[in-house]
Order: structure tokens, then C-alpha cells, then sequence
């Protein structure tokens, strides 16, 4: 099957507008890779570069171990679904996923059976003679995706497929998506700008910003190492509270210092956090690696006053200020907060992520790309 | 404007105001329809008749007006002439029209604003004032009376329009269609033909009707350039039955029947499109 690589891969625009910058992904195999980032970030450049509709100025890209640089999109055995679906509207669905199998003068039987199986794997023979007008969003998106399946290509392209879409129908493509992905065993590369459908389709995420390439890695190893703040920052929601500390070193114990409270490093930190010792850093915490202190404990907390209370029903989302600085906490929903009340967070420190004040990147041993060597 | 003019259920004066609407849209078409149904009425009454009662119905069906005209008077060439002229020219106009609007909507090079601009000019100008430097250039390219002289100027004529229409309408068409043919396997042609010129088939049509009447209703090119009665298209055709002296006019009649045949039928069979692409835009 098939391997995309992206080697130094570039694009600059007329006028100097650098898009992507020194790209080099690497995807395996069977693998279904997500480009996420915030818009603008080049993501859905990159993924116009590996289908060949834009040119690459810099760097090379193989599939399946060859250069395909200057190969049309048409040679490159490639699959793509757009965010508004692109199905040709004089055509009626069938007429939809067949015509690329048409224009490559495969046999008229062989296309009727590609795309009658292409149907029935996602429910829409029913549909087949309509024109795409007569379509519900989350059909036409079907369809379009039906359209992929029956070129049978090395590689699936899905920019932003679902971002058309309300909420629940979403959902619930999201996890038909998967399902075809596990069955048709094929490698695919997605774009989307919702971190939560790069966290729970991709088995690698690719974060990018600003056209570089922050970090890759599976979801969880990206949740719990991200390289820098903005990883940190833009993978989980709500997200990572940032505070701003001073390490300093009381007695021979290294602390942070934010001023309204101080919090002992965990044992496994001490070493690294050492050498920032009369330096501030960024205290990087998770929403959930703050439980609230019951009974009032004194030492190695954080206290801030309720500002908004969300009650989502299986979790509370606790909006908290400390003198100075905004925080997040998810809690159990035992106790009811109001706003104004004094808290005690007890936050897990062994969690805890310190990133440099300047370069923004972890303090902690992160790897780049989960998998390089 | 918005306004619900359903008449059930209105009040008294809403009532009024939709039936005076009504009534005048009546008498615009009457406005519209009498004259025609009287050239088509004239064209079975013999001269005498027209003159001495020009609102009567004629005494009876004849069809002996329109067997004189197209036999004995030699329409049957006219006609045939005029079709095959216009179908000439409007096939050298959506084709490289249609392609050019292509080319200016879907393609971004240096000079491409530059090109579409040119095409608009030909808009503001009006073809019939560079009759004697046409008139000059057909003479030296030895085209005079010859049916490819008012052909080509057929197409010269109505390509402006139909890139500014075309071009309008195709850039409408999201790039993306573009890509998902590319990646379907269309060469650039391809996405041409089979996807942006089925999409935007109501605009063809819109232009098709907008350029092809005023090319089969031309009399001045054609009796500029096709001298010899061969080549003679319709509009040049019926000249003949003005005399110095008299004007044969059942058989004016006859003809201008017969001339408005094909682009009724061109209304008839394009309307529904020619309507989607007047208000394409205008409805979501």
C-alpha cells in the first residue's frame, strides 16, 4: 500500500508569502494522519500539495517510495473529499461516483460494481439516481465520500469534510469516518481545524502554526507531552491553564513561586527545573490535574475565587482567578459552586508541564516526532 | 421586493391593487401579442384585403401567400441561408466564447485582466461604425459575397457579451469542482467541457437567445457584403417586396411569418433556462 513522505517540503506564494515552511511528515502505511492547526496555518496547503493541486516549491514528496513533484493529480492514486463536497451538480449521484472510474475508461460493469459497493458501505443506494440538490448536507457528504471509495486510491484526502455539518451529524460521521477507515485499511490524511476530531479520528496528528510543523505524534503521546505552549495550549478543551511562576529554591526544595501561592516541584522535575532557579517560567497545568482541596489543606495549593461556573452534568468546568491570573479546573459535580467563592486547588504536580518564558518550548524531554529516532 | 401579492385572503384594497397589477401585465401583452397575431392574420388576405379591412379576420385559411413566397419568390434559400448563417456564427460564439470566458475566469496570469478587459471594450463599441474600415479588410481578404465575410462578423459581434455573461457565471462555479474533476482524472479540457459547460448551461442558453436573434434579424451586414441573390438571408430577403410604387404586403407578411418562426421556437424550447439564467442569483 502506500507511504507519503513530505521532505522539507515549502510553499511560497507570489510575493513572498510563505505558506508552509520545512515540512517532512512522514506517513506510514494504513495510518490516518490529521493535520490540525488554527486557520491560516497551512495545513490545507500541505494537503493541497500532496494531491498535486498546487505546485510544491520547495522540498520533495514520495508516495509509495516515488518522487511525485511534477506528477499531475489525476497519476498520483489519490482520493480527495472538500469541505463543501464538490459533487458535479448535473450529475446525478451515480453518475457522481462514476465518473472518474468513466474518465479512466474502466468497463461499464466494473463500474456499476464499484459503486453499487460503494453504496451499500455507506447506506446511500437509495439515493443513487438523485441530482446532489436533492441531498441533506450530511448525504451529499456520503456521497462525496462514495466518490473517493470507488477509485480505490493508494491515498484518502479529507479537507475539513465535516466543518459543513451541524453538531450531531458530525458526531456522527466523525465515527462512520473511523469505521471506514478500519475497513478499507487504506492510509488517509485529514485536515480539520477542531482539535477534538484530530484527538478522536487520528491514530498521528500532525499540529501545525504559522506553516511550521509544531509536533506529531499519537493523540495521547501529544496530550500528555506537547513540545510547546502552543500544543499545550490548542490540544484539549477546555484547555491547558497557563500561570506565570518563579522557580525558586527554598531550603533545598525547588518551588514555584506565583506570588499569591507556592508549589512544590515534583520529585521527577526537580533536576530540570534546577537550572531556572531565580527565573520565571510557564506553569503549564491540565483542567483536570486540579482537584479542589476539601478540608481546607494550607501548604501546596492554589487559592483563587470562583468566576463562572459551567455545570455540564457529568463535570463541572470551574472558571477561577488567582489574584493575577485566570485559571480552569474540571471537577466532580458534588459540590456546587458559586460564583465568588474561595477555592483550593490541589493541583497534580507530577502533571505539571513547565515551558521557557522565551522560546515557549518544554522544559521537559518532548520528542518532535513521536516516532523518529 | 418582498411583498406577498397572494390574492386569496387579502384585504379589499390589497385585493384591488393585485387586480390593477394583473390587468395591466393583460394589456402589456396584448400590447405585445396584437401585432403579431396581425402580421400572422395578414399573411392569408390577399393585398386588397389588408388595405380595404386591415382588422378583419381573413375570409379563409389560404396557404397560397406562403407556397408564392417560399417557392415562387425563392425564401426557401433565404431561409436556409439565414439558418445556416446564424447557426455558423453562434457556434464560433459560445465555442471560442465560452472557452475564452473559461480561460479569463479560471486561469491567472499577468495578463489576464488585461485580456478580459479587451473583450468588454468590444462591448462599447458599435460594429455598424467601422462598416467601411470591415468593408475594406472582407474586400482585401477577397470575402465579399461570400457568407463567411458576415460570419465572421457574426462572431466578432457577439463575443464580448458572451464572455462578459460566461465569464460572470463560471466564476461562480467553486474552484473546487475544478479540483475534484482534476483529481477525478479531467485534463484542463475535460473540466471544461464536461463539468463548467453543463454548469453553466443556463447561461449558454441565455446568451444563445441574447446573440442569435439579433444575428438572424441582421439586415445590414448581410446587405452590405452577400450581393448576389444566392447568398441572400432573410432580412435582405424581404425587401424585395417593397416596391418603388407598391408594397406587396400579404406577402411581406407572409415572409416576416416565416422569419419569426425559428425564434419562437428558439424561445419556446430555451425558456426555461433563458428564465434560470436572467435570475440566477437573484433566488437562493
Amino acid at each position: 500500500m502506500a507511504k507519503v513522505e513530505l521532505m522539507k517540503i515549502g510553499k511560497v506564494y507570489e510575493g513572498n508569502v510563505r505558506a508552509v515552511d520545512d515540512a517532512n511528515i512522514t506517513i506510514n502505511d494504513k495510518e490516518f494522519v490529521v493535520f490540525v492547526g488554527p486557520s491560516g496555518c497551512g495545513k490545507s496547503t500541505t494537503l493541497r500539495m500532496i494531491a498535486g493541486l498546487e505546485d510544491i516549491t520547495e522540498g520533495d514528496l514520495f508516495i509509495d517510495g516515488k518522487k511525485v513533484n511534477d506528477v499531475p493529480p489525476k497519476d498520483r492514486d489519490i482520493a480527495m473529499v472538500f469541505q463543501n463536497y464538490a459533487l458535479y451538480p448535473h450529475m446525478t449521484v451515480y453518475e457522481n461516483m462514476a465518473f472518474g472510474l468513466k474518465i479512466r475508461k474502466l468497463p461499464k460493469a466494473e463500474i456499476e460494481q464499484r459503486v453499487r459497493e460503494a453504496a451499500r458501505i455507506l447506506d446511500i443506494e437509495k439515493l443513487l439516481e438523485r441530482r446532489p440538490k436533492q441531498l441533506s448536507g450530511g448525504q451529499r457528504q456520503r456521497v462525496a465520500v462514495g466518490r473517493a471509495i470507488v477509485r480505490n486510491p493508494k491515498v484518502f484526502l479529507f479537507d475539513e469534510p465535516l466543518s459543513n455539518l451541524d453538531a450531531k451529524l458530525r458526531v456522527q460521521m466523525r465515527a462512520e469516518l473511523i469505521e471506514l477507515h478500519d475497513r478499507l485499511d487504506a492510509t488517509m490524511i485529514y485536515v480539520t481545524h477542531d482539535q477534538v476530531e484530530a484527538m478522536t479520528m487520528g491514530t498521528k496528528i500532525v499540529v501545525m502554526r504559522d506553516g511550521k510543523v509544531q509536533q506529531i505524534g499519537s493523540p495521547l503521546y501529544l496530550y500528555n507531552h506537547p513540545i510547546n505552549k502552543f500544543v499545550a495550549g490548542f490540544i484539549g478543551s477546555p484547555p491547558m491553564n497557563f500561570l506565570n511562576v518563579k522557580v525558586i529554591e527554598e531550603g533545598g526544595t525547588v518551588m514555584i513561586d506565583e506570588g499569591s501561592f507556592k508549589l512544590k516541584v515534583a520529585n521527577e522535575h526537580v533536576a530540570l527545573m534546577k537550572a531556572y532557579v531565580g527565573k520565571e517560567v510557564s506553569f503549564g497545568i491540565r483542567p483536570e490535574d486540579l482537584p479542589y482541596a476539601e478540608g481546607g489543606s494550607v501548604t501546596n495549593v492554589i487559592n483563587a475565587k470562583v468566576t463562572v461556573v459551567e455545570p455540564l452534568g457529568a463535570e463541572i468546568h470551574l472558571w477561577a482567578s488567582t489574584p493575577t491570573q485566570p485559571l480552569v479546573a474540571r471537577v466532580p459535580p458534588h459540590h456546587l459552586f458559586k460564583i465568588g467563592d474561595a477555592v483550593a486547588f490541589n493541583p497534580v504536580m507530577t502533571k505539571a508541564i513547565f515551558f521557557d518564558r522565551d522560546t515557549e518550548l518544554s522544559i521537559l524531554p518532548v520528542k518532535w516526532d513521536e516516532q523518529a529516532n | 421586493m418582498t411583498t406577498d401579492l397572494r390574492f386569496r385572503g387579502s384585504r379589499p384594497a390589497r385585493k384591488a391593487l393585485i387586480l390593477l397589477i394583473e390587468l395591466a401585465f393583460i394589456a402589456y401583452a396584448l400590447l405585445i401579442f396584437y401585432p403579431l397575431a396581425n402580421m400572422v392574420l395578414s399573411s392569408f388576405k390577399s393585398t386588397r384585403d389588408i388595405l380595404r379591412a386591415p382588422f378583419s379576420l381573413p375570409s379563409s385559411i389560404d396557404f397560397a401567400n406562403y407556397a408564392a413566397v417560399w417557392i415562387g419568390k425563392g425564401f426557401a434559400r433565404y431561409f436556409l441561408n439565414s439558418l445556416w448563417i446564424t447557426a455558423a456564427s453562434m457556434v464560433l460564439v459560445l465555442l471560442l466564447g465560452s472557452m475564452a470566458a473559461y480561460g479569463v475566469s479560471r486561469y491567472r496570469f499577468r495578463l489576464s485582466t488585461l485580456v478580459y478587459m479587451i473583450f468588454l471594450s468590444g462591448i462599447m463599441l458599435p460594429l455598424k461604425a467601422a462598416i467601411i474600415p470591415l468593408f475594406i479588410i472582407m474586400k482585401k481578404a477577397g470575402l465579399m459575397d461570400n457568407p463567411f465575410s458576415v460570419i465572421l462578423i457574426f462572431a466578432a459581434m457577439g463575443l464580448p457579451s458572451t464572455v462578459f455573461i460566461l465569464s460572470g457565471f463560471m466564476k461562480s462555479v467553486p474552484m473546487d469542482l475544478d479540483n475534484a474533476a482534476r483529481i477525478d482524472g479531467c485534463s484542463d479540457w475535460g473540466i471544461y467541457w464536461r463539468i463548467i459547460m453543463p454548469v453553466v448551461a443556463p447561461a449558454v442558453s441565455l446568451v444563445t437567445i441574447y446573440n442569435a436573434v439579433p444575428i438572424w434579424n441582421d439586415f445590414f451586414f448581410p446587405l452590405v457584403f452577400l450581393q448576389s441573390d444566392r447568398w441572400k438571408t432573410l432580412p435582405v430577403g424581404l425587401t424585395s417586396f417593397f416596391g418603388q410604387y407598391s408594397t406587396n404586403w400579404s406577402l411581406l407578411f407572409t415572409g416576416l411569418s416565416i422569419a419569426v418562426l425559428p425564434v419562437l421556437f428558439l424561445y419556446i424550447f430555451m425558456s426555461k433556462y433563458f428564465i434560470r439564467g436572467m435570475t440566477a442569483g437573484a433566488v437562493k
